[in-house]
């Protein structure tokens, strides 16, 4: 039933496709943004909450 | 380099902290009360303003909105002005938001047992109510996204993209699922109907969950977590992580409320998918947590903070495992309408918000009020006293919904439900019930008492209204000497930032949403089924009135076990004039979706009169006040109206002449009630909603008949 009406919308094969690409790029990119952060930075920012009375 | 004087503003963190701790007591004691009504009906006190079905609202709402809201503002405030080393952007914003959010409360407070509600689960408010949340809600995020614009520190830090987040999508749901037409000023029909109002709905339930109680508060466990430990959190990187999958995973998972009903299967098993992935985020949020004491786990033994912080993220990684189970279809078969899924929330609710917000309140009072915990011996009273009432509430609960469900499903060898009689598994689970308010009484006790530790610890100290403090102000030259353009982009942008997180959860909204909307076939038509006659609208509006849904499910799940005590299980297209619909969520009665027929009119009658009476044993309140109160008939044209608005195809014109034909189908109700000998009047409410209640699964039996014929 709902396979009929699915295939009614044109082109709705594209709609997981899509989504599963989306997915995947968005958790390449996450991933790799993550990991290629430098620990300094890493470091700064994980000691932000203990600099809040002066700098 | 110039250093700039300013001062942090405590005093909304203070006015928050009062509202949470008084709203926190207020709702405990009002989930209590719902609690007993359970085992003694004898506490719905008999007046149409606390029964169960209006009580449970007020307590879903109160603590959600007024105990965990306040104590995420307070948490926020605080936090916030020094992670940005800047004081909030307006005061007048702040103090606007207070207040607003207040009165909300307070309209909420009136209006939930005054029966205004849409029955949609935390949603309940009526569209003025929603309106003024919408102003008061932005008036939040204008001033938080303003102090972000004043900050002194370049980089925002990750509790508050998580505030960001939580902004931004409660924002986007309360806007989508609050869509509705008003009728008069306290009523309204949902934009959406059945099906499509139902995945609506639990889009915005389940984020709700998930931006409301959730996303804020794992903010404030990056602040508070690092700060009562006093070591930083055990990798910034997970963080990260942690942000952008939870918040883009979370916002698919809605459906995964209403598996094995008739929403579309796809839908369904895209609920599960994303709910089984939402594991890992959650999981390693947790760890994090957990992880950041690491080497310090002898101050846990020692700083009730801590062990409040503890238990709080544990039950947190406890419900986030839990609730992708129940996800399962296989598991959730059996937990969904029991109390199972009473004691899941409860873990999340009593555990991780509350022993969360109390460690915060522990540790943030002493600061404020620059002193020391006036007890820590009591501090840990309170925290036994939790813990305890958290087993004791959540055991029963599980052990409850088992019970109940097995019973529910039982057969015996000659292929007869064991338990035919509703009644019988509901009698089962008292005692179960009694203990689980014994747990919920522990908790509150405990509570109190927290209360009155940070009352004497505020009058030991001296209350800091305006913490100085002092920072450079931000270069426009700043070059990153560290971490790379990438992460230049998105912390030094707040804008950016906020638009990012939007489009993260917006793609899986629509991704879900936009099939089920586009294609008006997702819900198969049934042609016998028909609008509701004005009677029926009145009398649906009482069912809504008294919050039903509350107990009652309208939604026959395709199981033996529910096709042969209920009857056809319900489908997709019975439910395309339903504004809204009201399927429920829990079953502490039998499911109502194939009433018509089932009883007459009279036993209809006498049950709502004395529910005890015509079942013996039952827990279901009387319903006095509907016998007294008539109907307004001036309403029906406005209510005809308002549906067709909504897309209900009555004919145009019909408004004007829907009172007749709702007079004669009432005059027919009371001639019937007559020849059973009992006298009433045709207008009473009681006679609507003896029509609604028959109207229910009859025209699937017409749909029935038809093919009957056909096939001849």
């Amino acid at each position: 039933m709902y396979k009929n009406v699915l295939q009614a919308i044109d082109n709705i094969a594209i709609w997981p496709v899509v989504s599963l690409a989306i997915f995947f790029i968005f958790f390449i990119v996450l991933l790799w943004w993550a990991f290629t952060a430098d620990k300094k930075y890493i470091n700064e920012m994980s000691e932000l909450p203990f600099n809040d009375k002066r700098k | 380099m110039e250093i700039q004087h300013f001062s942090y503003d405590n005093k909304i963190v203070k006015a928050f902290i009062i509202a949470t701790v008084t709203f926190g007591l207020v709702g405990m004691l009002v989930g209590l009360t719902a609690a007993i009504q359970l085992f003694y009906p004898i506490f719905n006190f008999d007046t149409q303003y606390t029964t169960f079905g209006r009580i449970r609202p007020l307590h879903t709402n109160a603590i959600i909105f007024a105990f965990v809201g306040n104590a995420m503002f307070a948490g926020v405030y605080y936090s916030l002005q020094r992670l940005l080393k800047a004081r909030m952007f307006s005061d007048t914003l702040s103090w606007i938001h207070f207040w607003g959010w207040q009165l909300i409360i307070l309209a909420a407070a009136i209006t939930l047992p005054l029966g205004l509600t849409t029955s949609k689960e935390y949603a309940e408010l009526e569209w003025p109510i929603d309106i003024a949340i919408a102003i008061v809600w932005v008036i939040f995020g204008w001033n938080m996204i303003g102090t972000i614009f004043r900050r002194r520190e370049r980089h925002m830090y990750v509790a508050i993209w998580f505030y960001i987040a939580t902004f931004v999508t409660v924002a986007v749901l309360h806007i989508v699922n609050s869509f509705e037409m008003p009728v008069t000023l306290f009523k309204s029909y949902s934009w959406y109907a059945g099906v499509q109002d139902a995945l609506v709905q639990w889009w915005y339930g389940h984020n709700a969950v998930a931006f409301f109680l959730t996303t804020p508060f794992l903010g404030l466990m990056y602040y508070f977590l690092p700060k009562a430990a006093n070591r930083p959190v055990y990798s910034y990187r997970l963080s990260i992580i942690h942000f952008w999958s939870l918040i883009f995973i979370y916002i698919w998972a809605g459906p995964h409320h209403l598996l094995y009903t008739s929403l579309p299967d796809w839908a369904q098993s895209l609920g599960t998918v994303f709910s089984i992935m939402l594991i890992a985020p959650s999981w390693g949020g947790m760890l994090n947590g957990l992880m950041t004491l690491r080497g310090a786990w002898d101050k846990v033994r020692e700083d009730p903070v801590l062990k409040f912080m503890v238990v709080a993220i544990t039950a947190y990684g406890m419900a986030t495992l839990e609730g992708p189970l129940l996800s399962l279809k296989n598991v959730n078969a059996i937990a969904h309408f029991t109390d199972w899924i009473v004691a899941h929330v409860h873990v999340g609710g009593l555990g991780w918000n509350g022993f969360l917000i109390f460690g915060i309140l522990y540790w943030v009072v002493p600061k404020m009020w620059a002193t020391k915990l006036y007890s820590t011996r009591l501090a840990n009273v309170h925290f036994w006293l939790g813990t305890l009432g958290i087993v004791f509430y959540a055991l029963p609960m599980y052990v409850s919904g088992v019970v109940q469900s097995l019973m529910w499903k039982e057969f015996n060898p000659e292929g007869f439900l064991v338990y035919k009689n509703f009644l019988e598994t509901t009698v089962q689970i008292l005692p179960l019930h009694m203990l689980r308010a014994i747990g919920g009484g522990l908790y509150l006790i405990g509570a109190i008492i927290m209360t009155y530790n940070l009352i004497k610890t505020a009058y030991a100290g001296n209350f800091i209204a305006n913490e100085a403090a002092e920072a450079a102000p931000l270069t426009k030259d700043y070059v990153a000497t560290s971490g790379g353009w990438h992460h230049r982009v998105l912390e030094h942008k707040p804008l950016l930032f906020t638009v990012l997180s939007l489009i993260a959860i917006l793609i899986g909204g629509i991704l879900e949403m936009v099939p089920t909307f586009l294609i008006k076939s997702n819900v198969p038509t049934i042609a016998s089924v028909k609008p509701y006659t004005p009677l029926e609208v009145h009398g649906r509006d009482i069912y809504i009135r008294e919050g039903c849904s509350n107990c009652h499910t309208q939604m026959v799940r395709p199981f033996r076990s529910e096709t042969e005590r209920y009857g056809e299980y319900s489908k997709a297209g019975e439910y395309v004039y339903d504004h809204p619909f009201l399927w429920g969520s829990k079953r502490t009665g039998p499911d109502l979706h194939r009433t018509n027929g089932k009883y007459s009119n009279a036993w209809h009658y006498n049950h709502m009169l004395a529910p005890d009476a015509v079942s013996t044993g039952s827990i279901m309140p009387p319903y006095p006040w509907l016998f007294e109160q008539s109907i307004d008939q001036n309403l029906t044209a406005g209510k005809i109206s308002a549906l067709r608005k909504v897309g209900v195809p009555y004919n145009d014109g019909y408004e004007d002449t829907a009172n007749e034909d709702l007079q004669k189908q009432a005059n027919e109700i009371a001639t019937n009630l007559k020849a059973d000998g009992i006298e009433t009047s045709p207008n009473a409410e009681i006679v609507a909603l003896i029509a609604y209640l028959q109207r229910l699964g009859k025209d699937i039996k017409a749909e029935k008949v038809a093919q009957t014929n056909e096939n001849k």
